[in-house]
């Protein structure tokens, strides 16, 4: 069984977030005043032009980058380190390989010191969650891409996080799996209503997932603009062919081109 | 499960792909046909006490060799050479396996351990085991104690090496996956630096295991008055040809056969690595 947490949680506060990091004696600014408050359990896409520092925000959530200025806090609380609080799905190859599918799920559990026949059951719930009872014995190298990246949600999810960090989790899957995948998302965030924070490149992605998709500037990244997505939940895939998604997809694509072209052009300071 | 056994029926099938018929009976007939014509030739050259620069005059023959080793194996004493250079082994390699792989996990994880413990490990690695002999009678008081310390020498530094070699490949992703989802820092070493560099662990262990076969014969040549390396050279001495035949099968033998539990071992601590199967096999 998955439990709902009886007062949703993950109220992400990121209040004007600098990080710099210096590389060769030179500095490089990853992000400057990158400000973005999400509700608790809302679904929040992230694009923008490659290398504007989408990573660098996930990471200061995560804990894994530290900000040069500026404070991310979540519930209240300023994030220091990495924590279950915060589960991070990457884009690829994060499983344990050593460990079996069900041994990756418990994992977390396991940290927390709960018992092998507990843990068991847990990590057996949030399989069956993302479809993948009857795998529990496999080893992560005998599961495609698809497969694996649902393990890594499930691993996450069994912890029952504030906010789960995706970045890019479907971007090394084929296009036909990547829209199964979209929809088992939804349909699995329906049933734990965590705060998501998701970042893509594909804009369709972004639309059919998110309840905000906030495009991002070119480097050093701030937030260009945040845009409600107002289509109706559960969304069917053919949502994307509705005039309101076809408009939104506009006005966002012109904005992340716009972004793109800078990246390209301006000279990197 | 379904998937799963899929996948691998697959990479199965992949492997059987070739006309089975042939292939079932051929191979292993090619390699004993191998070994067939390498003792006739054997043979051949001490029938005729071929002289051609090298010169089998004074080489046994196949059949003196096995002869010699049906008498061999059927008194007590050579068993008494093999249990000592096996317990010499085993106990050499125990320790150069302790040492090597805790020294090794700290030096690969913790810098301060790198800077404080590899610039010995360095300094001395370059010279063989062997080379320690002498200073090795000197250093320990039995003739036991000396040999095992030069096997264990022989051992160490291919373990440590591939230890700390391992523990720095591992993917820097899954230590932040483990700290994310709630691990400490004794926990990331237990569930992911150590089994991350098991492969690369046991890879050192396989070398180090050979090694210190080297390591052990030799010394046993030099100082022992025991052991198979021992019994090899002595027989030498005292003009029995066959018996340094018997004696360099006997470490051959002994050698290959612990080269095989570690592998077994390792394949067995090891379950989520995929067997390698080779073409036309
Ligand atoms: N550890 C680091 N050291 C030095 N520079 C870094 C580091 N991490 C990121 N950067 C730089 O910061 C900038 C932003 O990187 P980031 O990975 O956040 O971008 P991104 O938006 O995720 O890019 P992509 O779309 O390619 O994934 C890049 O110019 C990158 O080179
Ligand atoms: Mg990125």
């Amino acid at each position: 069984m998955v439990v709902a947490p009886d007062r949703p949680t993950g109220r992400i506060e990121i209040t004007d977030l600098g990080v710099a990091f210096s590389r060769d004696d030179r500095r490089v600014e990853a992000v400057r005043r990158f400000t973005l408050m999400t509700t608790p359990g809302e679904f929040v896409a992230l694009l923008g032009p490659s290398g504007c520092g989408k990573t660098t925000v996930l990471n200061a959530v995560a804990g894994f980058v530290q900000p040069t200025v500026g404070r991310v806090v979540v519930d209240g609380e300023p994030v220091r380190e990495p924590g279950a609080d915060r589960g991070v799905v990457f884009q690829q190859h994060s499983l344990f390989p050593w460990k079996t599918v069900l041994a990756n799920v418990e994992f977390g559990l396991k940290m927390r010191g709960i018992g092998p026949t507990e843990r068991s059951a847990q990590a057996r719930s949030y399989l069956n969650l993302v479809g993948l009872a009857g795998f529990e014995r496999a080893y992560p190298g005998e599961l495609s891409g698809g497969m694996q990246q649902r393990v890594g949600i499930a691993r996450v999810l069994v912890n029952r996080p504030r906010v789960m960090l995706m970045d890019e989790p479907f971007g090394a899957v084929d296009a036909q799996t990547r829209l199964a995948m979209q929809e088992l998302l939804l349909g699995v965030w329906r049933e734990v209503k965590t705060t998501v924070l998701f970042v893509t490149h594909d804009i369709d992605e972004a639309i059919f997932l998110a309840d905000r998709v906030a495009v991002m500037t070119a480097r050093p990244g701030q937030i260009r603009d945040l845009m409600p997505v107002k289509l109706p939940r559960p969304r069917p895939a053919e949502v994307i062919t509705t005039p309101e998604f076809m408009a939104l997809k506009a006005r966002v694509l012109a904005q992340v081109r716009e972004e793109s072209g800078r990246a390209w052009v301006e000279p990197r300071p | 499960m379904a998937t799963a056994q899929l996948v691998r029926a697959t990479a199965a099938r992949a492997a059987a792909a070739a006309p089975l018929g042939l292939t079932s009976w051929r191979r292993p007939a090619l390699r004993a046909l191998s070994i067939g014509l390498f003792l006739l030739a054997w043979h051949a050259a001490t029938l005729w006490d071929l002289d051609f620069y090298v010169r089998f005059q004074n080489i046994p023959s196949p059949g003196d060799v096995l002869a010699e080793a049906i008498e061999l194996f059927s008194s007590w004493s050579f068993y008494g050479h093999i249990l000592a250079s096996l317990e010499r082994i085993w106990l050499g390699f125990a320790i150069a396996t302790v040492l090597g792989v805790a020294l090794g996990l700290l030096i690969g994880w913790f810098a301060f351990a790198e800077d404080t413990l590899l610039p010995p490990i360095e300094l001395f690695r370059p010279i063989p085991a062997v080379a320690w002999v002498p200073i090795s009678i000197m250093l320990w008081p039995t003739e036991r104690s000396s040999i095992v310390f030069i096997t264990t020498l022989g051992a160490f530094f291919p373990i440590v090496l591939n230890t700390i070699h391992g523990v720095e490949g591992i993917d820097r992703q899954l230590v932040r996956a483990a700290t994310s989802l709630g691990a400490g820092r004794a926990a990331i070493f237990r569930e992911v630096v150590l089994p991350g560099a098991l492969p690369s662990i046991v890879t050192g262990l396989s070398v180090g295991m050979g090694v210190s076969w080297i390591c052990l014969i030799s010394a046993e040549m030099i100082s022992g008055q025991f052991g198979v390396g021992y019994f090899t050279w002595v027989a030498y001495g005292i003009v029995k040809y066959a018996q340094i035949v018997v004696g360099m099968l006997t470490i051959g033998v002994l050698g290959m056969l612990s080269s095989l539990v570690v592998r077994l071992v390792g394949a067995r601590c090891m379950p989520w690595l995929p067997r390698r199967e080779k073409d036309g096999a």
